[in-house]
């Protein structure tokens, strides 16, 4: 019971929430580059919080079912197709032994959620499957490899499908360019004019954009020439290096390091930012811890209630 | 000396909706590192944290905010915090790990440019830099990466002006006042000095890391013999 990897995809791996627990010896956690995404298409199964899924970057993939299922898609529309009808995304589907599932490329967004009923069934490295390529750690290998032609993905067959999708309104708008950021303690340590420039700025998302983090060019902010000591970095974080374009840190961080910091995107924040491409203009918007967990446990309750 | 480890309370401040920085200090210190260690050991079991990365003079504490009220959780580690006795820090279980090295041209490139900068023979360096008791004062960069502080004065480097590439797992380096043993095979713009033939990551094994923060690591030269007879390997130059 397995879908079979026709066509590998540029870039489409193995995730769950996250592996954590090991930041101290310097293991990230990589995990889901949009959460909420990736919360949906559990809920929509019915699967538990952190049952394993397809993270696909781009699309160009295609898969085989060996066995019926029912599947859920969030995230970006990537133009996807069952047996060449086509898909939306945010809602559940059946799928019979022998039907192909296919992606093309991004028609809006950059990264889709690929959910089957019960979860992916691969072997967890360090308590999770979440595949980082730069520490070779996770995904069907345990050795951080993305997928490739004619890998097996193995799931429990299902042939109850329910037909579900998540309501219009829990659905983020993804072209929204606004990215909440929680100010941190070193904010201060910026001149009140480079924080106007900060905030008052585009940003282009950069080609060297990936999961470790979004590399941005814009307005070049001066801070701390010294730098700090290094010191753990939080999931969001803001650095602002030497050459003053901001690097946002995502799911793939390096554990510690010591670039000064404007704050943190929130996890709704640092969803947005990955469905962005190279070329996309953002813009960051100063909020509390409080307005962050206030959107954090909205956005939460309302996935439970319709659990 | 080094600075006084304050009996009570590091500074706490909130970097996003889920996690906090710890600030025990602004300076490096022994008695420091001591006390974050001791900390970070302690919270480990507080219930509702999920990560921990304790650095030179911080400790990031991120929890699950989800399940746990965020007030909570600041009021538990706070309380937990000041039960520890600093004093009981410096009496804590100190590992010390003994790392092999074989010294030599072909796994260290850097080693005669090291000895001419710092004005030394080779062997000066190599006696030098495996005398000295070092400390584990953070982990990063990649995992089970130990930044081990400090070398003796003599041996400070800058850091190469380009980073190699691919520096070979198990290679020895140093830059400024620190040394390190790389993990795994990545760039790096550290000196190369020598290779050991040990693991430092082993995700089969219990401890997964050689190397803890807050741990003592010397260095132990070895010959060209006992490095290979220890599964040592000399490619990837």
């Amino acid at each position: 019971m397995a879908f079979k990897v026709i066509k590998p995809g540029m870039l489409a791996l193995l995730q769950d929430l996250g592996r954590h627990g090991h930041q101290a010896i310097g293991v990230t956690t990589g995990g889901p580059m949009d959460e909420l995404a990736f919360r949906w298409a559990n809920a929509l199964l019915d699967n538990d919080d952190n049952a394993q899924q397809l993270e696909i970057t781009f699309g160009m993939l295609s898969l085989e079912a060996q066995a019926n299922t029912s599947v859920a898609l969030t995230g970006a529309d990537l133009d996807a197709s069952l047996n060449g009808k086509s898909l939306t995304p945010w809602q559940t589907y059946a799928v019979k032994k022998g039907d192909v599932l296919s992606f093309q490329q991004p028609v809006w967004g950059l990264r889709a959620y690929l959910a089957v009923k019960g979860g992916f069934q691969c072997e967890p490295t360090l308590g999770s499957i979440a595949t980082v390529m730069r520490e070779k750690i996770g995904g069907l290998t345990g050795k951080g490899d993305k997928l490739h032609k004619d890998d097996i993905l193995p799931f429990q067959a299902y042939d109850q499908h329910q037909q579900r999708s998540v309501p219009r309104a829990a659905i983020p708008d993804y072209s929204q360019s606004d990215i909440p950021l929680v100010l941190g303690y070193q904010y201060r340590s910026f001149s009140d004019l480079q924080r106007a420039h900060f905030f008052s700025s585009d940003y282009k998302v950069s080609q060297n954009s990936d999961r470790m983090g979004y590399r941005l060019e814009g307005n070049a902010i001066q801070g701390d020439a010294k730098g700090i000591i290094s010191e753990g970095i939080a999931y969001g974080s803001v650095q602002i290096p030497k050459d003053g374009q901001p690097i946002v840190l995502l799911r793939d961080r390096q554990t510690i390091g010591g670039y000064p910091k404007m704050g943190c995107v929130t996890r709704f924040g640092g969803a947005l930012l990955a469905q962005k491409k190279p070329g996309d203009a953002i813009q960051f918007t100063p909020i509390t811890v409080d307005q962050a967990e206030h959107e954090r446990h909205l956005q939460m309750a309302r996935l439970q209630q319709w659990r | 000396m080094s600075q006084a480890v304050s009996p009570l309370l590091p500074d706490m401040d909130m970097v996003s909706d889920n996690a906090c920085l710890l600030t025990f200090s602004q300076t490096i210190s022994e008695a420091i590192s001591d006390r974050i260690a001791q900390v970070s050991q302690q919270l480990t079991n507080l219930p509702g944290i999920i990560d921990l990365i304790p650095s030179y003079t911080t400790l990031l504490v991120v929890f699950d905010g989800d399940h746990f009220d965020r007030f909570a959780i600041c009021k538990a580690i706070r309380q937990l915090i000041l039960k520890l006795d600093p004093k009981d820090a410096l009496q804590a279980d100190v590992r010390e790990i003994v790392i092999p090295v074989y010294y030599g041209a072909e796994v260290g490139p850097d080693l005669d440019e090291v000895a001419a900068h710092c004005g030394l023979s080779t062997n000066d360096v190599i006696e030098q830099h495996s005398a000295n008791l070092y400390r584990a004062y953070a982990i990063g960069f990649t995992p089970g990466f130990a930044f081990l502080g400090n070398t003796p004065a003599q041996l400070h480097i800058g850091r190469k002006t380009t980073p190699r590439l691919k520096v070979p797992i198990g290679s020895v380096a140093i830059a400024e006042n620190q040394t390190a043993v790389y993990p795994s095979v990545t760039p790096g713009g550290w000196q190369i000095i020598g290779r050991t033939p040990i693991k430092l990551v082993d995700w089969g094994s219990e401890n997964l890391a050689l190397i803890a923060m807050g741990d003592k690591v010397r260095f132990e030269p070895i010959s060209r013999q006992d490095f290979l007879a220890q599964g040592g390997n000399l490619d990837g130059f």
